[in-house]
């Protein structure tokens, strides 16, 4: 099984002998975190894989008409549907390999971002899950509509500057907190559910190896930096997301077989939320006299969901 | 001729389709239940439960992932079916123009009903008109035998090199779905022989061989996929032809691009689609017996819709009365407008359009006559009172 072995350990060393499957080229932006996660992704896999991907930035600068950067079966159709077209292909799949017409082993992958994940194809995401096909939805979450130009979705954090819930004299930003998708993923008892950042390299390739390890469906939630729309630098998308994990906005964790596991406890050196809203612009104006309420507020939801995520821990220990 | 082993059965629409569907064995099925399509999905996921088909279905959450479940089914490489009706089809909408883009030869059983609102479950045509410009091949059946006939023939359509386009095999919800009727089935063996194996070209599963597949296209290539997809439309007719005349000739049913039924000296025409034209037959019988030159023309393949060919078979009529089972609301009816358009070179009859049977309200034989007599009076002054009226229906 696809677990690290001796074969294929998960060292530099051993990576830089892997092949690329996403090649340089693309247009996705400088400093996007999508094509680092998909490289990584990629490289942590040995078998043949089958790539579907919902339409946003990923599908759209990766395959642009007459040319593309997959080196491996990819295919796209449509914003919402990445996990009913990854069912279909998985299914036939099974079904040639029933009818001894294919004979090759492959994995199967669907990408997508947090619109096309947890608004638009939630619902084929769910189904997808729940029927349990041999599939890994992964979304590189960067927390709006980044290919439409930044607007707000469920993924969007409290407080965030969007062009569809801009900062205003009478509101500053998103009203709600965002939806908690990873836990949703968990409820459905799919295979296994984990969140993962590209800082940490090897948290997530062990966690792609686990996850197409596992009999049935999986997903991972992937924090994705956006310079664009979190109005960063281009070089400081790595540091963004390890801020994202070392300030507990995005632990890392998994759940497989109703156990919960925090990969990274940062214990009594977690950092203020204030460490990673400061570095992107569309937290700025949170930092405006006045909205000192906003980012207490922001501080205590990160905590409610962090010592929630430790209670599940605890309860979930046999 | 190797229809002699058929025998006759009695069976209702949906039956006839699960049984065409289950001869053709697809590899994958996608489906959701919809009233009144329901019934084939049901009789299907009951041959796959017994282990009859080799099928692998994908009971899905929603109409529109079923049809992006058929395409990644479809572009994976294997034959792929689904049933659907009414706010199914309309749910899918989106994906019936991304399954013909990217040119998959997917098989629908469209089991026709109106659609909502008011919300109502029975048969009329605008789904099927709705789905007009999705670029499927659009195939429409009066009764049973021609559900189940076309369904046979679909995939021989759909997959030929020269088409490669989704194909949707529409009948009308309730009266056809749910009515028992006799009818042949073909022996398992000799449909396995007429529809051959699937040959996949491009499969996303060749691994060896990687592909992707739904780019970005844009300006400066959009137009040239569009045609290409046009010109597969036209080549489908030659194609649907070709196979029909096999079909003829294998198991003595013919089928044409659409049905001429006394057509040939006929002075006053009814075009109509699906099972109405057995009530007008009957109609047109009884106007035969007392001297009237009536005659039906009924389409069978309405994408790609056979211009030039209905053109000449009316063109020496002298009225038609073009019946619509959909309406485009503050437009002619859609059948109208494919008929004008064919008519409209020649020095053709006049015509004029009835809106009928929307929701499923019964088309009666005196609704026929009604209409043939009227046919008579415009065929006589030359002129027609009313372009487009709705009949049987309270002012």
């Amino acid at each position: 099984m696809s677990t690290p072995t001796q074969e294929n350990p998960l060292t530099l060393k051993a990576l830089t002998h892997k092949p690329v499957h996403l090649t340089g080229g693309h247009r996705m932006c400088s400093g996007c975190g999508a094509p680092t996660i998909v490289r990584q992704v990629l490289m942590a896999i040995d078998e043949p894989v089958v790539i579907a991907n919902a339409t946003g930035c990923l599908e759209v600068s990766t395959c642009l008409f007459p040319y593309t950067a997959w080196q491996v079966p990819w295919m796209h159709s449509a914003f919402e549907n990445a996990a009913a077209t990854a069912s279909g292909i998985e299914t036939m799949y099974r079904s040639l390999r029933k009818q001894g017409k294919l004979k090759k082993e492959m994995k199967f992958i669907a990408f997508g971002g947090d619109g096309g994940t947890y608004d638009i194809g939630f619902q084929a995401l769910s189904g997808a899950m729940e029927r349990g096909h041999q599939l890994l939805y992964i979304c590189y979450d960067n927390g709006a509509y980044m290919n439409t130009g930044i607007q707000r979705s469920s993924a969007t954090p409290f407080g965030a500057d969007t062009t569809t819930q801009p900062v205003g004299s009478k509101i500053q930003g998103k009203t709600q907190r965002r939806k908690d998708l990873t836990r949703i993923m968990a409820a459905h008892n799919v295979a296994y559910a984990a969140q993962a950042s590209p800082h940490n390299w090897k948290d997530l390739m062990t966690k792609v190896r686990k996850a197409l390890a596992t009999n049935g469906p999986a997903y991972m939630g992937v924090v994705s930096p956006c310079n664009r729309g979190w109005r960063s630098q281009t070089n400081d998308s790595i540091l963004l997301s390890r801020l994202a994990v070392e300030t507990c906005y995005w632990p890392l964790y998994e759940v497989q077989d109703g156990k919960w596991t925090i990969n990274y406890d940062p214990k009594d050196r977690k950092k203020p939320i204030t460490e990673w809203l400061k570095p992107q612009g569309r937290f700025k104006h949170l930092f405006a006299p006045g909205n000192e309420a906003l980012l207490a507020r922001f501080q205590e939801l990160v905590d409610q969901d962090w010592e929630s995520l430790k209670k599940l821990q605890e309860m979930s220990k046999s | 001729m190797g229809a002699t082993t058929t025998k006759i059965v009695a069976v209702t629409g949906n039956q006839a389709v699960a049984e065409a569907l289950r001869q053709l064995n697809p590899d994958v099925m996608p489906a959701y239940p919809i009233t009144p399509s329901t019934g084939i999905m049901e009789s299907f996921t009951k041959f796959v439960s017994d282990g009859k088909v080799d099928t692998e279905t994908i009971l899905v959450e929603s109409e529109h992932s079923a049809m992006s479940a058929c395409i990644g089914a479809s572009a994976a490489g294997g034959r792929v079916a689904t049933a659907t009706s009414a706010q199914g089809l309309a749910l899918m909408w989106e994906m019936l123009h991304i399954a013909s883009g990217y040119r998959l030869p997917i098989l629908m059983a469209l089991v026709n009903r109106a659609l909502s609102a008011p919300l109502n479950i029975h048969g009329d045509h605008s789904d099927g008109m709705g789905m007009r410009d999705c670029s499927w091949i659009q195939l429409f059946s009066e009764n049973a035998q021609e559900a189940y006939d076309n369904t046979i023939m679909a995939y021989r359509i759909a997959e030929h090199k020269d088409v490669r386009l989704p194909i949707a095999v529409n009948m009308d919800g309730f009266i056809i779905s749910h009515s028992i009727e006799s009818m042949t089935f073909i022996p398992d063996a000799e449909v396995k022989k007429f529809v051959g194996d699937y040959i996949a070209i491009d499969p996303l599963l060749d691994i060896d061989h990687p592909k992707s597949i739904g780019a970005l296209v844009l300006p400066d290539y959009y137009m040239e996929h569009k045609r290409a997809q046009h010109e597969a439309m036209l080549n489908a007719k030659k194609v649907i032809s070709d196979v029909s005349a096999e079909f003829a000739r294998l198991f003595g049913r013919t089928y044409d691009l659409f049905e001429s039924y006394r057509l040939e000296d006929a002075e006053v025409v009814l075009v109509a689609l699906n099972s109405a034209a057995g009530t007008i037959k009957d109609e047109v019988d009884r106007y035969r017996e007392k001297g009237v030159k009536a005659g039906l023309l009924k389409p069978r393949v309405f994408r790609p819709f056979p211009y030039e060919e209905v053109g000449a078979a009316l063109k020496n009529a002298k009225a038609v009365c073009v019946m619509d089972r959909a309406d485009s609301y503050g437009g002619y009816g859609p059948l109208f407008m494919e008929i004008a358009s064919a008519v409209q070179p020649h020095r053709g009859p006049v015509l004029f359009n009835k809106v009928y049977g929307l929701g499923g309200r019964d088309l009666m034989p005196l609704d026929v006559d009604q209409l043939i007599d009227e046919t008579i009076e415009v065929a006589k002054t030359g002129k027609a009172k009313m372009i487009k009226e709705y009949i049987t229906v309270r002012n």
